[in-house]
């Protein structure tokens, strides 16, 4: 019974990073129906930039915030330079430039940084570990810093007016410009936000899983998986989806089918649903008339 | 002149839809554009939104807005009600209204939602529901309301009526009376129904083919001939 709660309770941590990485996809997604495979490889890259300042000698939580910053940076220049140019291009161009983008990103990030592994730090270490040793501190630490940000995400979306110009932009963008919303810029304001959301999934990713360059590529995986299985245009059922993939993978690693295998229950996850329910569990069906 | 057009050209692609339009509407006047489907009563409102590509001198106010992004122009003061009516249907009726303020940073907004509850009343019982489950009639309501949200200087309308049932057309052209006179919008009307349109406007402008083939103050538009026989019914 003991190992099933520790099970349980490490897979809400590690489910906590795939349901950011999948809200950051599903905000991709909405606005341009297409999904950012290189969401992981923007995050890892992240990654490496608060390790760079935090051995440059800064306090953690200032260069939690730097990075932050600078992933949204990143985030709108990709926008701007990269996607802005192939926007009208045909459904294979824009994967093709994803896919371009995920090989470019993630071997830049070696070619900086160097394909050693390497330890990251967590603002938890030294607490030892919390409810009465059911789950580290770290971890513990990390789904409370998961909670914020998907709640400072749903309050940005619900109660502010740029919040709610972007989510118009998303839906009906024709609209949205005849009402005076600069469609482009809130385009970028996205790419910006998901690659913020995504640093902070690689922060908190990285003391675990340790830092290199290929350290996202499982969790894209399972994090597209959420996604799917959310519904892939609902961001609260992407959240949902990512915490219950999280846990499914840490109850099916020691239960059914072993360590070595649980990536196959990532992959499972989104064939069973794309045959099953393409709509996910909480996605809309949109009918289309013709 | 609140809107001047001169030699407007456009279309899609190869396809040239208009040829060369001249119209105006007054500071807080009503003007229509009648004519068949495909005369391209729609495209010219495209055109002034800077929707499809045009030639031609568009001017707003005295300046020329001619090539501007669409966003831009409705920046200026130019509200379009498009066809289809261009509802933001996962949205609640507050926040199509509070989209449609999107650009104002004034502090008469809040005052603005009372008053586009006292014009459309059926829109305050609507006020927290998705406006993609709203009937047809209320749809085209909101997206008029949405669009008054702007306090624009200019409200482009492309058919409130189609599709709607009589009683409520009747409902829809009652209101818009309304708001022309409390509020002094000036509004560029393309309309099917021919009688309620001119009933509506000080201006008429006959589309054909992608020309103006008759132009002048509404009330003679009517008396003429073969308005009276191909639009009015007789």
């Amino acid at each position: 019974m003991d190992a099933f709660l520790l099970q349980l309770a490490a897979g809400v941590a590690t489910g906590g990073i795939y349901a950011s990485v999948a809200l950051a996809i599903v905000m991709i997604y909405r606005a341009t129906h297409h999904v950012n495979f290189a969401q992981g490889e923007m995050a890892t890259l992240s990654t490496f930039v608060a390790l760079t300042l935090i051995q440059a000698g800064l306090p953690y939580w200032v260069a939690f915030a730097a990075t932050l910053a600078v992933s949204f940076v990143m985030g709108t220049l990709v926008e701007r330079l990269i996607m802005r140019p192939v926007q009208h291009a045909p459904v294979l161009t824009q994967v093709g430039v994803y896919i371009g983008m995920l090989l470019i990103i993630g071997n830049l990030t070696g070619w900086v940084f160097g394909y050693t592994t390497k330890v990251f730090p967590s603002p938890f270490e030294g607490h030892g570990p919390a409810l009465g040793g059911l789950i580290s501190a770290h971890q513990l630490g990390s789904v409370g810093v998961t909670l914020a940000v998907l709640l400072l995400v749903y309050l940005f979306f619900t109660q502010t007016s740029l919040g709610l110009a972007m989510r118009g932009a998303a839906y009906n963008p024709a609209s949205a410009k005849m009402v005076g919303i600069r469609v482009g810029r809130m385009l970028a304001l996205g790419w910006g936000l998901a690659a913020m959301i995504g640093a902070v999934a690689g922060m908190m990713v990285a003391p675990i899983v340790f830092l290199d360059p290929n350290m996202m590529l499982g969790v894209l995986l399972y994090a597209f998986a959420g996604a799917l299985l959310g519904g892939i245009d609902n961001p609260a059922g992407a959240v949902a989806g990512g915490f219950l993939v999280g846990v499914l993978e840490n109850l099916a690693g020691p239960y059914l089918v072993g360590t070595e295998l649980k990536l196959t229950v990532a992959l499972a996850i989104i064939i069973g649903v794309l045959v099953l329910r393409p709509s996910g569990l909480f996605g809309r069906i949109v009918h289309a008339r013709v | 002149m609140l809107l001047e057009v001169k030699g407007l050209k456009a279309g899609y692609g190869t396809a040239a839809v208009l040829h060369g339009l001249d119209f105006e509407v007054g500071e807080g006047d009503v003007a229509t554009l009648l004519g068949a489907n495909g005369a391209g009563k729609t495209t010219t409102l495209r055109a002034i939104c800077g929707m499809v590509r045009a030639e031609g001198e568009i001017v707003f106010g005295g300046e020329r807005v001619s090539k501007e992004a669409t966003e831009s122009i409705a920046r200026r003061g130019v509200a379009h009600v498009p066809e289809g009516r261009g509802t933001f249907m996962e949205l609640t009726v507050e926040e199509n209204l509070r989209l449609g303020a999107h650009t104002r940073r004034d502090p008469k907004v809040r005052q603005d939602f009372e008053r586009m509850c006292g014009w459309f009343p059926l829109l305050k019982e609507r006020w927290r529901q998705q406006a993609g489950t709203l009937s047809g009639g209320e749809q085209q309501m909101l997206a008029i309301a949405r669009a008054l949200m702007m306090r624009p200087r200019l409200l482009l309308l492309d058919e409130p009526s189609f599709g709607l049932a009589p009683l409520i057309v009747r409902d829809i052209f009652g209101i818009l009376r309304r708001v022309r006179e409390e509020s002094g919008v000036g509004i560029l009307l393309v309309e099917q129904n021919a009688t309620l349109a001119l009933d509506l406007a000080e201006r008429a402008y006959l589309l054909e083919t992608g020309r103006i083939v008759l132009a002048g103050p509404a009330v003679e538009i009517r008396q003429d001939e073969a308005i009276r026989r191909s639009y009015l019914g007789y």
